[in-house]
């Protein structure tokens, strides 16, 4: 084509401002946080007086945040295990098996993740609470696991279906039985989709507010529970601090599935 | 010999590696949604009733929450759509590094903490925040933004972008960039031809979008509860109200029951347009 007219190249410049902006909008609320975490004043001003690490020296010193982070992590490792344990088989079944219901089965275990947090979570409260199991942190990775697992199904099933079953089926001829074949032909390939996977789990089992807050009691609130009865009464630069710290775990995530996948 | 029998009839094994998953969704899942229905109705009276639905449709301030959850989404939706179809548009035209940094930059918020990124817009909107501090440059009085609709549209449609731009920009690859040029070579201006040619092409997913966005957005409760003022209540939030103070489980049950109705319909319409396979991957 031949130069462009003023009004398109106009037009063009127009476009790439405005996706520029949108840009910013994207990362401004990400990158605000960093410079408060480290403000030296004792309430939200913007830009921070001085630099001071006082605000994470309190998350350090103060025992309901270091509690808090270890109730996260034992929901998220268990719900880890959780989501393994009943995605991963579930998941080759989807695949492999053409059984007439597969479809229904598909939109059945899917469900969970579409429907809004608080219906499930109200659910699980009247359930949990008939059977006086909660405040658990059992109770609460269980129902984590019913909502979280379904992405553990979408990751896995999308590596099984680009999987070439003749490699197993190469090692079934040669004469390895089914569990050789799949320890020594299939997991390995699948293996860094199942990483990603439970990395993903850990990240979404700590960002999950609502099924904690209708599952959980005082002793078992979890670092969201904390950060939310943190900013609902005032905005404190804590709050940023512990952001940080989650940033940075957010950030490690996603470089550990990269390798992961790299690996692959 | 279980080994020869299981490869010979390898449906009986895959279902039982199905079992457990259908179990906990049975248990989990199912019973809980029937349980919470059966509730909303009357269960625990043990009389078919509608008198906990009966408030919702009767009372100012819950009638005022339902429209609150409809305008909010609704603006949500539009606001995203716009923002997000030159994004969008870029990342499906555009060349290679400026296509993968949009994506990654959409993705920011995908990957960060709910609670972190709205923490990150009180910072901005707060009467000390950024914003304020930048009007104050200019001469201009602090202005309220935090705990306005404003501020909940704001941290709503950031959340909700995402999915609007990585929706649109699959339909967009999908789209011939030979049918714009045609356009253009048969004397129709760039503006002309993206409104007889490219834009009508998008409408999929355009629609597609804002059916998702919309689904996505009529259940939020993190960002108007931390965003908002008393005026942008949503429903979300008052069914936790209703467990957390009041103790009206059954009303509570009622309300839930219709976002679950509510949610279910526009995923219907959803599957009905773009096929069941495309809306359970959709939300990813």
């Amino acid at each position: 084509m031949t130069g462009s007219s003023i009004s398109d190249r106009i037009m063009r410049w127009a476009i790439y401002g405005f996706v520029g902006l949108v840009v910013i909008f994207l990362v401004a609320p990400i990158l605000i946080i960093i410079p408060i975490s480290f403000s030296s004043a004792r309430y939200l001003i913007f830009p921070p007086p001085g630099f001071s690490f006082q605000w994470y020296k309190e998350l350090v010193e103060r025992p309901e945040w270091l509690r808090a982070f270890w109730v996260s992590l034992k929901v998220a490792g268990l719900c880890v295990v959780l989501s393994l344990a009943f995605g991963l088989p579930a998941s080759f079944a989807l695949v492999r098996a053409k059984f007439k219901l597969t479809p229904l089965f598909y939109a059945l275990i899917l469900s969970p993740m579409l429907l809004p947090s608080v219906v499930v979570g109200l659910g699980l409260f009247f359930l949990f609470s008939k059977l006086g199991i909660t405040g658990s942190v059992g109770g609460l990775a269980l129902g984590q696991a019913v909502v979280i697992m379904p992405i553990v199904v979408v990751m896995i099933t999308s590596t099984l279906q680009g999987f070439d079953r003749r490699l197993e089926q190469a090692a079934l001829i040669f004469g390895a039985s089914p569990l050789t074949a799949f320890r020594l032909v299939t997991l390995p390939i699948i293996a860094p989709a199942i990483i990603s996977a439970a990395l993903f789990v850990i990240l979404l089992s700590f960002d999950d507010l609502l099924i904690a807050l209708f599952l959980s009691d005082p002793s078992t609130s979890t670092l969201s529970i904390a950060i939310w009865n943190n900013t609902t009464m005032q905005i404190s630069p804590v709050i940023a601090a512990v952001s940080v710290c989650l940033l940075g775990m957010s950030i490690l995530i996603l470089g550990l599935v990269a390798i992961a996948r790299r690996w692959a | 010999m279980s080994a020869i029998a299981r490869l010979r009839n390898p449906k009986a094994s895959y279902a039982l590696m199905l079992l457990p998953v259908l179990a906990l969704i049975g248990f989990l899942f199912i019973y809980p949604m029937v349980d919470m229905v059966a509730r909303s109705l009357g269960s625990t009276q043990g009389t078919l009733t509608t008198q906990y639905y009966a408030p919702i449709f009767s009372k100012t301030i819950y009638l005022r929450v339902l429209w609150n959850t409809f305008e909010i989404s609704l603006l949500t939706t539009l606001v995203t759509l716009v923002l997000a179809y030159p994004v969008a548009y870029l990342i499906a035209t555009g060349r290679r590094p400026l296509s993968l940094f949009l994506t990654v930059c959409t993705l920011i918020p995908f990957f960060t903490s709910l609670l972190v990124r709205t923490y990150g817009w009180m910072v901005i909107l707060s009467p000390e925040g950024l914003l304020n501090e930048a009007l104050g440059l200019l001469g201009l009085g602090p202005v309220a933004l935090l705990y306005t609709r404003g501020a909940v549209l704001v941290g709503m449609t950031y959340s909700l972008l995402p999915y609007m731009v990585l929706t649109l920009a699959s339909v967009f690859r999908g789209i011939d960039p030979g049918l714009m040029r045609a356009a253009g070579l048969f004397g129709a201006s760039n503006v002309r031809a993206f409104l007889h040619v490219y834009f009508p092409l998008s409408l999929p997913g355009v629609l597609g979008g804002s059916l998702l966005v919309f689904l996505l957005a009529i259940g939020y409760f993190i960002t108007p509860a931390l965003l908002g003022s008393g005026r942008d209540q949503m429903i979300a939030m008052i069914v936790y109200e209703q467990v957390d103070r009041s103790l009206n489980w059954e009303f509570a049950a009622a309300l839930s029951t219709l976002l679950f109705a509510t949610t279910l319909v526009v995923f219907f319409v959803y599957a009905r347009v773009f096929g069941l396979g495309k809306a359970l991957e959709a939300k990813r």
